[in-house]
């Protein structure tokens, strides 16, 4: 083992974590209002909504990230009106391209998460709720959502660290997170192997962090489902 | 490295800029239908092809994951401490880390291999990993940590008494294993393989930086040559969601087959 190589190497790869925690952060909040969306539409009630909605769970989670991202970030330059529309001094940043399609994608998968969450919620709590009087956004604010949320948390930390993993893909789109500068070390070294090394173990202590972080939202989420401490001695 | 070079070169050239306005003024003539026909011009063949490579690798895929998927669950439910770390650190790693960075792992680290293999023989020169070989043994690596869980899951679900009976009536363990665990696992096991199988497909799409021609090199290819990247991207993500609907389906018929046997009342319970 050539320590000092791997020392090297950790420390280039060090200098594209910022870049792929920025891509995890903005396209995991962006994906999840944007499930909240359609998850909303999904279960609306309203047909032509809940049939759109049905449809773009489908294609998202139907087809692989890297032709969506492809789609995005060739695909839409294409298009002239595009190229003079106001947006394209964004899209054009391939930064922009990579958090919109992994915000896209992972909104498909979230929303089908969310409302595996909904469908748990029972049906009791929502007709006592409306007993007493809740309705609309108030019975969604106080009982759906949090219940359902809690539910879905276990599902939805798993996306998540796919999420991360996910990130990998935007060095397909020429932005140079953690596994670009990886192939780059590679081709430029040979040295697969340490490479491979120095790479997975940045993600894994990423992914490790991110889990760690779940698992305490669902501690202080569900703190009253767990059975009260011993009361203390006087 | 001229597989993965393609993606990383990425310049995002307008398709009207610097002599592209006589190309696609030239290919203006021909149609989408054209295009994407069986004709001189289309790309229709090639993209069945493609279709049916990107089956064949996941198919690969699979069955060398089920191999690897089988070994580290026997490993995980050994009881040797050290055996079940180990399948314990093959999973975590393996489910943890980038599918991209796994496949250049086994792409450029196999070809590594094989080239001072090739060298111990007296071959000088670079030897590749034939692109298919690593696309698959890559995807089937990552298929094999997650078939893994869903094995072990399967293993669990076997009713312990089923084997206490099995041991009391002397079956010795190969019989054990064929007559009452392998069948079982494999009912229990179906609908996670359907999933698993669902992850393999579109994994299999990131094969596409070692310059195997499946389906999304293949769009990616003719978008680049006929500057139609936006059609030749919709019709590959297309193809993509037939396969992954079409195998649902096969997925759901083999799992109402593996069940036939079960009384409808007990599945309600799995």
């Amino acid at each position: 083992m050539d320590f000092d190589f791997l020392a090297s190497t950790m420390v280039t790869l060090l200098k594209a974590v910022p870049l792929t925690l920025a891509l995890f952060a903005l396209s995991v909040s962006v994906g999840f209002l944007l499930a909240l969306l359609i998850v909303w539409m999904r279960v609306g009630g309203n047909r032509a909504l809940s049939t759109f909605a049905r449809a773009y769970i489908f294609v998202f989670r139907g087809s692989p990230l890297l032709i969506q991202m492809f789609l995005v970030f060739y695909g839409l330059a294409q298009f002239d009106f595009i190229r003079s529309g106001p947006l394209w001094p964004f899209l054009r940043e391939p930064f922009v391209c990579a958090v919109l399609s992994l915000a896209l994608c992972t909104a498909g998968y979230s929303a089908e998460i969310f409302r595996g969450g909904i469908r748990s919620v029972s049906p009791r709590e929502l007709e006592a709720a409306r007993a007493i009087g809740m309705s609309g956004f108030l019975l969604v604010r106080r009982i759906l959502a949090p219940i359902a949320f809690r539910h879905a948390l276990p599902a939805y930390s798993t996306e998540v660290v796919l999420m991360m993993k996910s990130t990998a893909l935007a060095s397909l789109v020429t932005v140079w997170e953690v596994t670009g500068v990886a192939q780059r070390l590679i081709s430029q070294t040979y040295r697969t192997m340490e490479v491979f090394l120095c790479a997975a173990l940045i993600y894994l202590v990423l992914n490790f962090i991110v889990l760690q972080g779940m698992a305490l939202l669902e501690r202080s989420l569900s703190r009253h489902l767990r059975a009260a401490p011993p009361a203390p001695k006087a | 490295m001229s597989g993965a070079a393609w993606a990383m070169s990425g310049s995002r050239e307008p398709p009207r800029r610097n002599g592209g306005r006589q190309g696609c003024t030239g290919r203006s003539a021909i149609s989408t239908l054209e295009l994407l026909g069986f004709g001189q011009a289309g790309w229709g063949a090639l993209l069945l092809v493609a279709t049916l490579m990107t089956l064949a690798v996941t198919a690969a895929a699979l069955l060398i994951g089920a191999v690897f998927g089988a070994i580290v669950a026997a490993a995980k439910l050994s009881g040797i401490p050290l055996l079940s770390a180990l399948g314990t650190a093959y999973t975590t790693v393996f489910r943890g880390v980038p599918e991209l960075l796994v496949i250049y792992l086994i792409y450029f680290g196999g070809s590594t291999a094989v080239t001072s293999i090739g060298q111990a023989l007296g071959y000088e020169g670079f030897l590749g990993l034939p692109s298919f070989l690593a696309g698959a043994l890559a995807v089937g690596i990552i298929s094999g940590a997650y078939q893994a869980e869903v094995y072990r899951g399967a293993y669990l679900a076997i009713s312990r008494g089923e084997l206490e009976a099995a041991s009391a009536i002397g079956m010795h363990f190969g019989l054990r294993f064929r007559r009452i665990i392998m069948p079982q696992v494999l009912r229990y096991a179906m609908p996670g393989l359907g999933n698993v199988w669902q992850l393999s497909l579109k994994d299999s799409a990131l094969v596409s930086v070692t310059g195997l021609a499946e389906l999304m090199r293949t769009s990616q290819v003719a978008a680049n040559s006929t500057r139609q990247y936006f059609l030749f991207f919709i019709v590959g993500g297309a193809l993509y969601l037939v396969l992954t609907s079409l195998s649902d389906r096969v997925f759901n018929q083999a799992e109402r087959r593996a069940n036939r046997s079960m009384p409808s009342s007990t599945l309600g319970q799995i």
